[in-house]
């Protein structure tokens, strides 16, 4: 049984933050006391104030940054292919086409392109990008570029995929699109992710878990969880369940920011 | 009024505007040959109405007439002497694209590298090769080894510089996705740094195409026709010595020739390398 079927507290532990301070050349505290666990299968999201250290997370448990004290273990260590990662602007490879964009990770490990031709079709498929192998970005739209993207974080299967505001630039409409379908992926490949968001909303709809951080020194001061079953769909986007999780996380939303002021 | 009534109103205005802009589209298209044509024709016309009306003796200005006839006579001598100007250009180019390339990858890879050497590389480029030409004709043995190093020097600075801001332009985030991905200094190298670096080193290509043959030239002026038996340059200086003036118009003519086709050529290179995916590259369509 897939891990993002059983209940919250029965999945198993995938990693842990504990303690972490990050401080900036000695003076600026971006994280203090920072702790976060993440469980197989989990969506979690972090939300939060502009500048209260969520991107610094997310480099922190990338490895691109070092913590200043504390430690982050992965549960059976950690491997250079256990991390799928998004970033705010699809970040893809201009000289090269999707599918040769989707390669990449397999490319950095030594794969050719026809031994890795069949995850990589697969991958395309389940962002709905079937049609577009030999696009260059330049000929995709925003939303695709950002499927392009997703679709290359999890072309490899990791343990963990790392999202930092994926869908802040796109218009809504294209937003409502990628949140359903991220969500339709996430139960047909079952992955762990952590979903940086400044969008009530968005973290309520998708997540299972909302981490809520405050800022100066960024640390998580409110968890929520959000027991709705998934698959969810529009009927959960208009139901009295999601207006309230929404108003919940607003509230400790608006909690945060008073802390920060 | 309801949409339906409005339709074929306002649809056919388009199809005037559509036309209207393809019309546009031919008469520039059109106008981009036959302008600079008739720019040429015109001035010659001119060049050659003033020779015959003011009767300008021919070994003050010769006139079109007289430098199209001395290029047919002197083929011959003209010719192999575009050969051989021809060749210590590409030469140097090609050394140039060699040096540059590989200094500016080592520039890349070793911060201390780049800190020792670069200075040197500017200041090899700010002295100007007039200066620096005579003296390499004392310390080099080869004369022909001479004029290389003289038209190399000159090509091979803004294929360096060029380069170096290409491969450190790579975007920052997919620098950092290779570090997570575990990325290799030489995968980095090769899948990142250098693509990124390809439009840099083709607006690099373009100049030092031009400035080869400039370095060629100044290279046959001083070193003469020792160094490389007697290109183009050499004959002009020749033909001036000699009040020749139509041979001298006739070289100078193929002179710029070589540089205009050496431009469209390059421009050719970094068109065909880059159409598929870069900015400056596509055609948007409008
Ligand atoms: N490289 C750095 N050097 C110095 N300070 C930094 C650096 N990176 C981040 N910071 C500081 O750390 C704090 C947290 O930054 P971070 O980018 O993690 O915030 P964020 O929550 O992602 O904000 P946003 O929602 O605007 O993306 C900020 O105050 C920022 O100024
Ligand atoms: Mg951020």
């Amino acid at each position: 049984m897939p891990a993002a079927r059983l209940p919250l507290s029965q999945r198993p532990a995938l990693l842990n933050m504990t303690h972490v301070e990050k401080a900036f050349g000695g003076s600026v505290v971006a994280l203090k006391d920072m702790s976060l666990t993440v469980n197989e299968g989990d969506f979690v999201s972090l939300l939060g104030p502009s500048g209260c250290g969520k991107s610094t997370v997310l480099r922190l448990i990338s490895g691109l940054l070092h913590t200043t004290s504390g430690t982050i273990s992965w549960a059976g260590g950690q491997g250079t292919d256990d991390l799928g990662v998004v970033f705010q602007e699809p970040t893809l490879m201009p000289w090269a086409t999707a599918a040769q964009n989707v390669w990449l990770p397999f490319r950095l490990r030594g794969q050719s392109f026809a031994s890795a031709e069949a995850e990589i079709a697969d991958a395309l498929r389940l962002v709905g990008l079937d049609h577009f192998h030999d696009a260059y970005p330049r000929a995709l739209s925003g939303g695709m570029k950002m499927r392009v993207a997703i679709a290359r974080a999890m072309v490899t299967k990791p343990r963990l995929i790392l999202m930092d505001e994926p869908f802040a630039a796109l218009d809504e409409i294209t937003r409502f699109k990628l949140n359903d379908d991220l969500l339709e992926l996430k139960e047909k490949i079952g992955c762990t992710v952590i979903f940086v968001t400044h969008s009530v909303f968005e973290s309520v709809f998708l997540s299972d878990r909302i981490m809520v951080m405050a800022a100066r020194p960024g640390r998580v001061i409110h968890e929520l969880t959000v027991p709705a079953p998934y698959p969810r769909d529009d009927v959960f986007r208009t139901s009295a369940e999601y207006a309230a999780h929404c108003r919940a996380a607003s509230d400790a939303l608006h909690d945060a920011m008073g802390e920060a002021a | 009024m309801s949409l339906a009534d409005q339709a074929p109103v306002t649809l056919p205005t388009v199809d005037i505007e559509e036309q209207q802009r393809a019309r546009r589209e031919k008469i520039n298209r059109i106008a981009k040959w036959t302008l600079p044509s008739l720019v040429l024709v015109l001035s010659v016309l001119g060049w050659h109405l003033y020779v015959t009306l003011a009767e300008v003796p021919h070994y003050i200005l010769p006139g079109p007439v007289l430098v199209a006839q001395k290029m047919a006579e002197d083929r011959a001598l003209l010719w192999p002497a575009m050969l051989i100007t021809a060749r210590l250009t590409l030469l140097a180019l090609a050394m140039a694209v060699v040096g540059g390339v590989v200094l500016a990858v080592a520039f890349t890879q070793s911060k201390w590298a780049e800190m020792s050497f670069f200075p040197y590389a500017v200041i090899l480029q700010v002295t100007p090769v007039i200066a620096i030409a005579p003296l390499l004709q004392i310390y080099v043995e080869s004369a022909f080894v001479a004029a290389l190093l003289c038209a190399w020097i000159v090509a091979f600075f803004p294929i360096l510089s060029n380069t170096t801001i290409g491969l450190k332009s790579a975007d920052h985030n997919l620098s950092d996705l290779f570090t997570i991905y575990g990325a290799t200094r030489w995968q980095r190298l090769r899948y990142l740094a250098a693509p990124s670096a390809l439009p840099f080193f083709l607006g690099g290509l373009k100049i030092a195409g031009g400035l080869a043959l400039i370095g060629a030239v100044v290279a046959e002026f001083v070193i003469g026709r020792a160094g490389t038996g007697l290109g183009l340059a050499s004959t002009l200086l020749e033909a001036s010595y000699r009040f020749n003036f139509g041979r001298l118009y006739a070289a100078l003519i193929l002179i710029s020739l070589m540089g205009v086709v050496i431009f469209a050529v390059m421009s050719l290179i970094s068109h065909l390398a880059l159409r598929k995916w870069h900015e400056s590259a596509i055609k948007r369509e409008r």
